[in-house]
């Protein structure tokens, strides 16, 4: 094998450049003591003493928080159902409701949730429709998350508690749920992020009454563009990293654990 | 075994039965909404005739299909979006494959750093992403300048880069790169090196090896990173709507107008449901290639 081919490197060098300059550059402006996105001026941390004024930010951010808390705790709780389910029983129907949102464009979910709410509910969209239609599409990631989780683990240990006399119920409780319990937090995780990051589906759902922060933040970039804008994404930035970093380690320490191990290398050899 | 049928009952009863209501549902209202006739001031006109007033559109109807190909400006859309997805896959993948090839010969550590490197741009928020684009493209920006002062140089009018068509490449591109890298790397990882040994070994040239080893081994991955970038450009609206010019309007963009603009309503929900047939049809596509092109490897 050919090691070290330059050819590859410069173009990983650059699809690198490509992916991160970008970031770079609006966390760089949040600092910057200009309005104009365009040249650096000097150092400031005006942009976010203005963002800790703004009381329609700060309400929306609250508001995003809420959603993103609510909408995490019904998709963890129904996508770690569907992951069991799916691993354990031969289902037809449920795999397929519970993947399709994660692999369909987001608008179209949007839209149907916009409708549906409207016409049969006859309900007002507000904080409550967007939780709904954020936990729909965050059931499916949860459930992955999870089913391969339980994919990865070694079956006689159930039927081990289940010899010993222990109920369905004191098997989930004593034996998968501690098992699982990485892939629950990590989709939970997930979820919140998501939720929180979520546009296009929050565009269609929100109705008209309070502030949503992505929704502050595309009305900034459409109406009135100032580093505000940068000052808001750049500690935006810093949560997801924070919620990603979290997440990793929490499923790595999960599938280093022993009886995860020989399983998975069976599977492989086959 | 009725304890084993209750087990299963409650397990995945509760997520089946909010995915019907929440999902399957409004799905179904959306396929409704399509036939139904709009409403005098946005929304929907009622199925049944109100009283006293028999005249008016009311009931079901495929007017909104007959509108869609009564002006050859929606199909001209249509097309624009495959066209625009088309682009975006066929440059994620020439940006991803080096990058995934590489990653995948990369020692083990490496690999995951660089996995993880590739994986993180695209946890920040989704609007900031394309944001991040309209400062680097903008008319004062310093990209701005020096492809102005190379046009100029050569006596080229000077061009504004945001808000045009390549803008929205390139947001689009930037949005969906990840998406390529790794399916692509997932299957790269599982080459076994000594294949390309044997290649080298039997006279092949690196494009050889490449050609006519790595490559047809990869297309699965190839076929799955392609219809993720695919699906969702075919869908996006954010996009055009924030870096794109008043002209680059895409099918997303259209939906979104019927919505929240124009407010017709069934329209919108017609053009959802041709959406979803697109994304149906390439969805099925891709997995057709994909199983003919892994049947020839077997054979």
């Amino acid at each position: 094998m050919k090691r070290g081919n330059p050819w590859l490197w410069s173009t990983a060098v650059l699809v690198y450049a490509f992916l991160y300059i970008p970031l770079i550059i609006v966390v760089l402006y949040s600092f910057n003591d200009s309005r104009l996105n365009a040249e650096w001026v000097g150092f400031t941390l005006f942009w976010y003493k203005a963002l800790f004024n703004n009381t329609e930010m700060l309400l929306a951010a609250r508001n995003s928080l809420i959603i993103a808390l609510c909408a995490s705790f019904c998709a963890t709780l129904l996508g770690t159902m569907s992951g069991l389910a799916i691993h354990r029983y031969k289902l037809k129907v449920l795999p397929v409701l519970v993947f399709t949102p994660v692999a369909m464009p987001e608008i179209l979910l949007g839209v149907s949730i916009l409708l549906f709410f409207l016409q049969v509910l006859n309900f007002t969209l507000g904080m409550v429709s967007i939780i709904i239609a954020h936990t729909t599409f965050c059931i499916g990631f949860v459930a992955i998350i999870v089913r391969a989780r339980l994919q990865g683990m070694d079956e006689s240990i159930f039927e081990a508690a289940r010899d010993l006399g222990a109920s369905p119920w004191q098997t989930f409780r004593l034996i998968t749920l501690p098992l699982i319990m990485p892939a629950v937090v990590a989709g939970a995780l997930m979820s919140f992020t998501l939720s929180i990051d979520d546009f296009v589906i929050t565009f269609f759902t929100k109705g008209v009454g309070e502030p949503i922060l992505p929704i502050q933040i595309y009305t900034m970039i459409k109406v009135a563009v100032t580093p505000e804008v940068n000052a808001i994404s750049t500690l935006l930035m810093l949560l997801t990293l924070v919620m990603i970093i979290i997440a990793a380690r929490l499923e790595s320490n999960g599938s280093s654990e022993g009886s995860a191990k020989p399983h998975t290398a069976k599977q492989a050899a086959k | 075994m009725k304890e084993k049928r209750l087990a299963r009952l409650l397990v995945s009863g509760p997520p089946l039965l909010f995915l019907i209501v929440f999902f399957v549902a409004p799905s179904l209202i959306m396929i409704l909404t399509s036939f139904r006739f709009p409403g005098e001031f946005g929304g929907l006109a009622p199925i049944t005739p109100p009283w006293g007033k028999a005249i008016g559109e009311y009931g079901f109807t495929s007017d909104a299909y007959q509108f869609f190909f009564s002006d050859f400006i929606y199909t001209e859309i249509f097309l624009k979006s495959f066209a625009v997805a088309f682009g975006t896959t066929l440059i994620c993948l020439i940006l991803a494959y080096p990058l995934a090839v590489l990653i995948a010969r990369s020692r083990k550590h490496l690999r995951n750093l660089m996995v993880l490197l590739v994986i993180l741009p695209f946890a920040s928020n989704f609007l900031i992403r394309i944001y991040a684009w309209m400062i680097i493209l903008g008319p004062e920006s310093a990209l701005s300048h020096f492809v102005n002062t190379v046009l100029g140089a050569f006596g080229i009018a000077p061009v504004t880069l945001l808000f045009s068509p390549f803008a929205v490449l390139v947001g689009m591109v930037y949005v969906h790169l990840p998406f390529m890298v790794l399916p692509l790397y997932t299957n790269l990882e599982k080459h076994d090196p000594s294949l390309l040994d044997a290649a080298q070994d039997l006279g092949a040239n690196a494009w050889q090896r490449f050609w006519r080893v790595t490559w047809p081994l990869s297309l699965p991955g190839v076929f799955s990173g392609s219809a993720l970038v695919f699906i969702p450009v075919l869908g996006m609206f954010a996009v055009p709507d924030i870096l794109g010019g008043t002209g680059d309007i895409l099918i997303g963009n259209l939906i979104k107008d019927q919505f929240l603009g124009t407010r017709d309503w069934p329209f919108g929900s017609a053009l959802s449901i041709m959406l979803t047939l697109a994304v149906l049809s390439v969805a099925g596509l891709t997995t057709w290639f994909a199983r003919s092109a892994t049947g020839q490897r077997a054979l």
